[in-house]
């Protein structure tokens, strides 16, 4: 049967198995978006800026493990979509981006809303199509969603210039998966190379688990869990694998890096053997690695992506493979192991003293207050009224390190945030996601009042869909990260840091059709959580929680300084 | 150290960018690069010659590796290889000079491929150093334009990149 380009590529999403996709139209994918309007397999989701479509894509592939879609116009709708695209790059969520581009003949003209999208894009995606044949329309889509999903998952964009969208061809359903030449992810791990891991592991004195957002992507929780559980080791999650071994579980010592747990960190340091999984010792996590190089010990590196060890760290015993196939391979090696020969208790007895002593200094406590709300306690109130089942999301800075210190996530999938990027803004997007894939669950927004004014438009989706995301905005009136380096680092000068003339944000939401609270006071916060939370479970709540002014997130290792010169507060300073 | 390696790919518009930009945003130095498609028309065999330590020519090989265009990667620099790069030089030779020159272009085994009464041009062929040591041998007065290919090479013996 022969369809147009724009049928093609809905009934493409739809064979894919899409039922959500983010976008705004415009002039070069009108074609696409009458056929959008005929059809009703996947629902599309109207957002009110480009970049909030990507985002909105990205936390809805966060939240459920499927490719995420968006879809946007040529030109400024391509420039818009950026920050999103490196956003999801940065952390390998599987995206497909399809983007309207200017008729083929008008390619290179300068022609109206042109930009060279796939020459903008290209160092931010893992790849990226310009179709130039409406025959090669639907395979390229099909090649699209397959290099998102596999291997080291990443976005994907699609170019399809309007003329393609009308042109014709015929169309078949997809069968079978798709074979690349030049494209075939390793899956499975070098057997002699676990085995040789599995026995350092063993014979470890003091092991150490550290594992980041790539066992998170791999869906591989539950075999963490069991090997972690098994050889009671510690275990250490970076800031984009909280939830993939539950924070309540004694074996769990924190986040490592800048601002991580001085327990995790130490360890991190003093083990002697490390095995990193899905995680890529980055300069937030390590510190200085000239410093972290200075103790030895035995690394051992599984990641599905080579380019990732021995980058900035050398490795000892390096895996490529899939972190959840290696995974169990390890369990299965571990079980063998140990039913042959008991492992002394003795063996590691006196590391767990040591990690017990780290602990002790209590890195997290922070000085409770009756007269200013203190952050650590609202995230710890909402961890509290959410039983650690809510989906967080949050923005870049302050507020999102102490979510990410205080919120206790057992479940994976549960923590959405922009690591790698540092993306302000994608907090309210992100929880539009989350909501399109669990349309009843507790989601909440962590952001503060300067991230959430970047992408601030996103209210009146929320209101067009009936989302509920409840947020909460720890507003200090500061740019409180980068204050806190100016206080620290730059002689207390707070260029620009101060966040003046700010809308009143209750009017501001009630404008939008949402409910607005602002609370002032400790003894407030709980009430306010727990009516957000029930009484307007169907509504969006917006809480600005006027939050002590100028509290500092510890611990801190500087920038450029080893992973244990941490500063564990202002007495440090 | 220097290293040449040798890339396979699609022969597809954007492959060669892709490369660029990979080096361009590592921050990884390129020397030269020449590409061609290859005996199969779908496919380009790239050479690119670079230099830097272990640890940066591992990471090269890996970045190349990831791009999805790519299909297989090689440093020839790591075993017996043969390079060639090709130079046209067109130089002064006037007067007495044009026995000179023509004899220089003998030692080097070059050809001389076309003459005007007052230069010749020169058609070089041979590894880096060599096509160096011709411009250091002649007066830098009487180099009037100089282009160079890059290298391109291919493993001595029964080595071959190929899918």
């Amino acid at each position: 049967m022969e369809l147009t380009g724009a049928e093609i590529v809905v009934r493409s999403l739809a064979d894919e198995g899409v039922e959500h996709v983010f976008g705004y139209p415009g002039g070069s994918v009108l074609y696409i978006y009458d056929e959008i309007f005929k059809q009703d397999r996947f629902k599309h989701i109207l957002v009110r800026h480009e970049q909030a479509a990507v985002h909105a894509a990205d936390a809805y592939s966060r939240a459920s493990n499927r490719v995420g879609v968006a879809l946007v116009t040529s030109g400024p709708g391509v420039t818009n979509a950026v920050t999103g695209i490196a956003t999801a790059y940065m952390d390998s969520i599987p995206l497909v981006v399809l983007t309207g581009q200017v008729p083929t003949t008008a390619i290179g003209q300068d022609a109206f809303q042109e930009a060279d999208t796939v020459g903008i894009t290209r160092p931010c995606v893992k790849h990226n199509f310009l179709v130039k044949d409406v025959k090669d329309l639907a395979e390229t889509i099909r090649k699209a969603f397959y290099i998102a999903r596999t291997g080291r998952p990443g976005p994907v964009l699609v170019d399809i210039p309007k003329d393609i969208t009308i042109a014709r061809c015929k169309y078949t359903a997809p069968a079978g998966e798709i074979k690349m030449r030049s494209y075939s992810p390793v899956v499975k791990g070098h057997q002699g190379q676990i085995k040789k891991a599995v026995q350092l592991l063993l014979q470890a004195e003091r092991p150490m688990i550290y594992t980041g957002g790539g066992v998170v992507l791999a869906d591989a929780a539950s075999e963490l869990t069991k090997l972690v559980q098994m050889l009671d080791v510690p275990c250490t999650n970076t800031l984009m694998g909280l939830g993939a071994f539950p924070a309540d579980d004694r074996r769990f010592v924190g986040m490592p890096g800048m601002h991580g747990t001085y327990e995790a960190n130490m360890a991190m340091q003093h083990c002697d053997v490390l095995v990193a999984i899905g995680a890529r010792f980055d300069d937030r996590v390590i510190g200085n690695p000239k410093h972290f190089a200075q103790n030895a010990r035995k690394i051992v590196h599984i990641d599905i992506d080579p380019s990732s060890i021995s980058k900035r760290v050398k490795v000892d015993v390096p895996i490529v493979g899939d972190v959840k196939d290696v995974l169990q391979d390890f369990v299965a090696h571990v079980e063998a192991a140990l039913k042959e020969t008991r492992r002394d208790p003795e063996q590691i007895a006196s590391w767990w003293k040591q990690i017990g002593a780290w602990r002790e200094r209590e890195c997290l406590k922070y000085k409770a207050s009756n007269e200013v709300i203190k952050p650590q306690f609202v995230i710890e109130k909402l961890c509290e009224i959410t039983r650690g089942e809510a989906f967080v999301t949050s923005d870049v800075g302050q507020h999102q390190m102490w979510a990410a210190q205080y919120y206790r996530f057992n479940k994976p999938r549960r923590w959405i945030n922009s690591g790698g990027l540092g993306t302000m803004g994608v907090g309210l997007p992100y929880a539009m996601g989350v909501q399109m894939v669990h349309p009843d669950a507790d989601i909440a927004v962590i952001t503060g009042e300067g991230s959430i004014q970047m992408n601030i438009q996103e209210l009146s989706t929320c209101h067009q869909y009936h989302l509920s995301p409840k947020i909460l905005c720890l507003n200090n009136r500061y740019l409180g990260m980068v204050r806190q380096w100016q206080q620290i680092d730059y002689g207390s000068r707070y260029a620009e840091s101060y966040m003046d003339s700010l809308p009143d944000f209750v009017k501001l939401v009630e404008a939008y059709g949402h409910v607005g609270m602002r609370i002032e006071s400790p003894r407030d916060v709980e009430g306010a959580l727990r009516e957000a939370f029930t009484t307007h479970k169907k509504r969006l709540v917006f809480l600005d929680i006027i939050t002590d002014r100028t509290e500092n997130v510890w611990p801190m290792v500087k920038a450029g300084k080893g992973l244990t010169e941490m500063l564990l507060g202002s007495e440090d300073l | 150290m220097r290293h040449a390696i040798s890339v396979l790919l699609e022969n597809e518009a954007g492959a060669l960018s892709r490369v660029v930009g990979l080096f361009s945003a590592r921050g990884y130095n390129i020397e030269t690069l020449t590409v061609a498609p290859t005996e199969d028309a779908t496919l380009s065999r790239m050479t690119v010659v670079t230099s830097g330590s272990d640890d940066v020519i591992e990471q090269i090989t890996k970045h190349l590796n990831r791009l999805v265009e790519v299909v297989k990667v090689v440093d020839l620099t790591e075993a017996p290889h043969i390079e060639r790069e090709l130079m046209l030089i067109k130089v002064r030779a006037v007067g007495k000079e044009r026995e000179e020159m023509k004899r220089m272009v003998d030692i080097f085994r070059g050809h001389i491929v076309d003459v005007t009464d007052k230069t010749y041009t020169v058609e070089l062929t041979g590894d880096k150093s060599k096509l160096d040591a011709f411009i250091e041998a002649l007066d830098r007065a009487s180099i009037l334009e100089t282009v160079r290919t890059g290298s391109c090479g291919v493993g001595r013996g029964e080595r071959v990149l190929k899918i």
